[in-house]
C-alpha cells in the first residue's frame, strides 16, 4: 500500500506557498485518490502557519519545519528539513515541485532515505505492469527529444514535478492542525545573501507571460542595406516586450555575441537562452524572430504550444514542421508595425 | 598556496546535438539507434564546468583539475582528442555504458567510488564540478548524489559564477526562477557546484596543451576500469519520439502591415 508525501516550500514572502508547490499538492491529491493512498503534506518555511491554513481544505495530514534557518534556500538546511519531514511521514512516494530550491536537494535527500529519484516529471499515471498496479511517470530525455514513461519498484521513490504540469491547488484558508517536526541542523557553512536580478523595469524574463518572444542572431547581422542596426533592434525588441507583456528568449548565437565584444543587445544574458544548453520555458504562444530554427534551439520550444516565426529565409528550420506559421518577411519592419498597433490597442 | 583547490569535474559524453536521435530497444533496455557511431561531444554544461575549473586552477597556483568521465572507452578516446586541446587536466576514465537511460544512482555510486580513490586528492580542498544537468538524462541528480556520497553538504546548482576569495571563502551565483541569481557565500571547500553556462567562451585549441594531456590520457584510457550500472528497479514502460510534426503555413506574400495585423489578432486570441 502506497503512502504519499508532498513536499512544499514558502515563496520569497516567507508566508505563502509557491505556485509550483501548490501544483505538487494537486498532483498529490490526484495520485492519492487514484491509489486510495494516504496523503501527507510537508511544509518548509520560517513560519509555516499561513501556508498550513491554505492547505487545510486538502484534508491531508500536515507536517512542518519552522525557524529562521529555513527562511532561505540552502542545501544543508533544506536537505535536513526535508529529511526530517520524510522520516516523520514514512511515505513510499514523495512528490515535490522541481523548483530551484527542491531541485538542489532532492537527489541528496533520496540518497539519505535510501530511496531513488526521478526529476522533470511532466505527468503521473496509475497503470498496470504485469497485472500489478504501478505508478508511471513521464519525462523527457535528450533535452526534450525523446519521451519516456518509466516506473520503479523500489521505495521510497522521489518524483520532482515540472512547473506548469498541474493546476495549482486553491482552497479556502482555514485553521489547520500542523505537526511540528524537529530538525537536527548540521553546521551552517553557507550564507545566502539574496537575489541578484536586473532592475525591475529591465527584467526581460517573465515566466508567467502568455507569450514568448525569441530574438535570434539575425537582429545583429548585416541587413539588406549592408549595415548592422543593433540599437534599433534593441528598441524594437524592448518595445514589443513592453507592448505585449511578453517574456524574452534568445538563440545561443545571439547571447554568445556578448562574450566576443561584438555589438550586442545589452539586456540579453545566457539566462534568456532557449534550447539545448538553455531553458525550456512554458508559455502558451511563442513568436520567433530572426532565428533560423535549428534543432538545438527548437528543443527548448517543446512546451510552447502555439508557434509562429518571422524569418527572411524561406528554407529556415521553422518552415519544416517546427512552427505553425512562418512569415517570410523582415522582422525589423514587421515588429515596428506590430509595436505601433499594440500601443494603439492599449490606449 | 593557501587557495590551491582540487577540482574534480564529472563530465559525460553525449551525442552531438545536431544529430537525429531515434530510440530503440536493446537487450539491456532502451538506447539510441547507432548510438556507438553517432558523433559525440563532451556534455555541454559539464564542458562549461571544465573550462571554469581550468580557469580557477590557473588563477590559484598549486591547484589541480581531474576530469572523471564514464562512457565506452573508444568513444571517450574520440572526444578527448578535441577536449585535450582546450585545457589541462588529468583524465580519469571509467569504461561503461553510454546514454541517458541507465540509472543515475548507479552512475553516481561508481563516480563517487572513483573519486574517493583518487591518489593525491585532498578532500578538504575539493570542489566537485559538473554540469547541473546532462544533455542525455537531463535529470540534474548525479552530481548531487556523488556529493552526498562524499559527505559534502554545501551544494550549488545552476551555477554561473564562483568568486574564490583570499580567505578561502567563495561567493556563488546560482540560477533560480524568473531570470534571477541567488547569491551565497560559503566559508570554504569542500563543495559541489553544478554549472550552467558560466561566463567563459570555449577555449581555443592549443596543440601544446593537447600534447601534454595526451601523454597521460592514453595510458589512463588503457587502464580504465570497466563497470556495469544496475537498474535499481527502474523500468521503462515506453520510449518514443514526439509525434507532433506541425503542418507549417508558410506565408510569403503579405506586407509587413498585413502580417502585423494578423499577429495582433493572434496575440490577443485566447
Ligand atoms: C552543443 C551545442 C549546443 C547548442 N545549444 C543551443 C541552445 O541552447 N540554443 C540555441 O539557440 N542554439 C544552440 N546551439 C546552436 C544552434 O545549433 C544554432 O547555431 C543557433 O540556434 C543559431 O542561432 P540563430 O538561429 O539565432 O542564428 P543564425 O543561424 O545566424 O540565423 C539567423 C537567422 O536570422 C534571419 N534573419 C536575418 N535578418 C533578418 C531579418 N531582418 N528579419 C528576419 N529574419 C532575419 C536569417 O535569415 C537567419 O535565418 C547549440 C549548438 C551546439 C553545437
Amino acid at each position: 500500500m502506497e503512502s504519499i508525501l508532498v513536499l512544499t516550500h514558502a515563496d520569497e514572502s516567507g508566508t505563502a506557498l509557491t505556485k509550483a508547490s501548490l501544483e505538487a499538492v494537486t498532483a498529490g491529491l490526484e495520485l492519492a485518490s487514484q491509489l486510495g493512498a494516504s496523503l501527507t503534506i510537508g511544509i518548509v518555511a520560517a513560519n509555516p502557519a499561513p501556508a498550513a491554513s491554505s492547505l487545510a481544505a486538502t484534508g491531508a495530514r500536515l507536517l512542518a519545519v519552522s525557524g529562521e534557518p529555513f527562511a532561505q534556500p540552502r542545501y544543508a538546511t533544506d536537505a535536513a528539513a526535508c529529511e526530517a519531514l520524510c522520516r516523520a511521514a514514512q511515505a513510499t512516494i514523495v512528490l515535490a515541485p522541481a523548483s530551484a530550491r527542491f531541485t538542489r536537494v532532492a537527489a541528496g535527500l533520496a540518497h539519505r532515505l535510501g530511496g531513488f529519484v526521478d526529476t522533470h516529471i511532466t505527468s503521473l499515471n496509475v497503470g498496470s505492469i504485469g497485472g500489478t498496479e504501478a505508478i508511471e511517470a513521464t519525462r523527457w530525455f535528450y533535452r526534450q527529444r525523446v519521451e519516456a514513461v518509466l516506473s520503479r519498484d523500489l521505495r521510497p521513490w522521489f518524483l520532482l514535478l515540472d512547473a506548469g504540469t498541474h493546476t495549482a491547488f486553491a482552497g479556502d484558508p482555514a485553521p489547520a492542525q500542523v505537526e511540528e517536526v524537529a530538525v537536527q541542523l548540521p553546521p551552517i557553512r553557507t550564507t545566502v545573501s539574496g537575489l541578484r536580478e536586473p532592475k525591475q523595469d529591465q527584467q526581460t524574463i517573465r515566466p508567467d507571460a502568455k507569450l514568448l518572444l525569441v530574438a535570434g542572431a539575425g537582429w545583429t547581422k548585416k541587413q539588406p542595406d549592408g549595415q548592422i542596426h543593433a540599437a534599433e533592434a534593441g528598441d524594437l525588441i524592448l518595445g514589443f516586450l513592453h507592448a505585449a507583456g511578453a517574456s524574452l528568449g534568445s538563440s545561443k548565437s545571439l547571447v554568445d555575441q556578448g562574450g566576443e565584444g561584438n555589438s550586442v543587445l545589452p539586456f540579453l544574458t545566457h539566462l534568456n537562452q532557449i534550447g539545448q544548453t538553455g531553458a525550456t520555458p512554458r508559455h502558451a504562444k511563442g513568436l520567433s524572430t530572426c532565428c533560423h530554427g535549428e534543432e538545438p534551439h527548437v528543443v527548448g520550444w517543446r512546451f510552447i504550444a502555439d508557434r509562429r516565426a518571422i524569418s527572411l529565409d524561406p528554407n529556415c528550420g521553422w518552415t519544416r514542421g517546427k512552427a505553425d506559421v512562418v512569415y517570410i518577411a523582415d522582422a525589423f519592419q514587421v515588429i515596428a508595425k506590430l509595436n505601433a498597433l499594440l500601443e494603439v490597442n492599449k490606449s | 598556496m593557501s587557495n590551491a583547490v582540487h577540482i574534480v569535474v564529472c563530465a559525460g559524453i553525449v551525442p552531438d546535438p545536431l544529430q537525429t536521435l531515434e530510440p530503440i530497444t536493446t537487450p539491456t533496455g532502451p538506447g539510441l539507434k547507432n548510438e556507438m557511431v553517432l558523433p559525440a561531444v563532451l556534455d555541454p554544461w559539464a564542458a562549461c564546468a571544465l573550462y571554469e575549473a581550468a580557469n580557477l586552477a590557473a588563477k590559484n597556483p598549486g591547484s589541480k583539475v581531474w576530469l572523471v568521465s564514464l562512457g565506452p572507452k573508444a568513444k571517450l578516446q574520440q572526444v578527448m582528442m578535441t577536449i585535450a586541446q582546450k585545457v589541462s587536466f588529468e583524465l580519469v576514465p571509467i569504461d561503461g555504458p553510454i546514454g541517458g537511460f541507465p540509472d543515475a544512482h548507479s552512475t553516481a555510486a561508481v563516480l563517487a567510488e572513483t573519486i574517493a580513490a583518487l591518489s593525491g586528492l585532498d578532500r578538504e580542498r575539493l570542489l566537485l564540478f559538473g554540469g547541473w544537468e546532462s544533455a542525455t538524462r537531463g535529470a540534474g541528480v548525479t552530481l548531487q548524489l556523488v556529493g552526498e556520497r562524499l559527505g559534502i553538504t554545501d551544494q550549488f546548482q545552476g551555477v554561473d559564477k564562483i568568486d574564490l576569495r583570499d580567505d578561502g571563502s567563495f561567493e556563488v551565483l546560482e540560477r533560480v526562477e524568473g531570470g534571477k541569481h541567488q547569491v551565497s557565500v560559503c566559508v570554504g571547500t569542500p563543495a559541489v557546484l553544478g554549472w550552467a553556462t558560466g561566463n567563459l567562451a570555449e577555449p581555443r585549441n592549443n596543440p601544446q596543451v593537447g600534447m601534454a594531456n595526451m601523454r597521460t590520457i592514453m595510458p589512463a584510457l588503457q587502464k580504465a576500469k570497466s563497470t556495469t550500472l544496475p537498474a535499481n528497479g527502474l523500468r521503462y514502460v515506453s520510449v518514443s519520439l514526439p509525434k507532433q510534426q506541425r503542418t507549417t503555413r508558410v506565408v510569403k506574400d503579405l506586407t509587413p502591415d498585413q502580417i502585423a495585423s494578423e499577429l495582433v489578432e493572434w496575440i490577443g486570441a485566447e
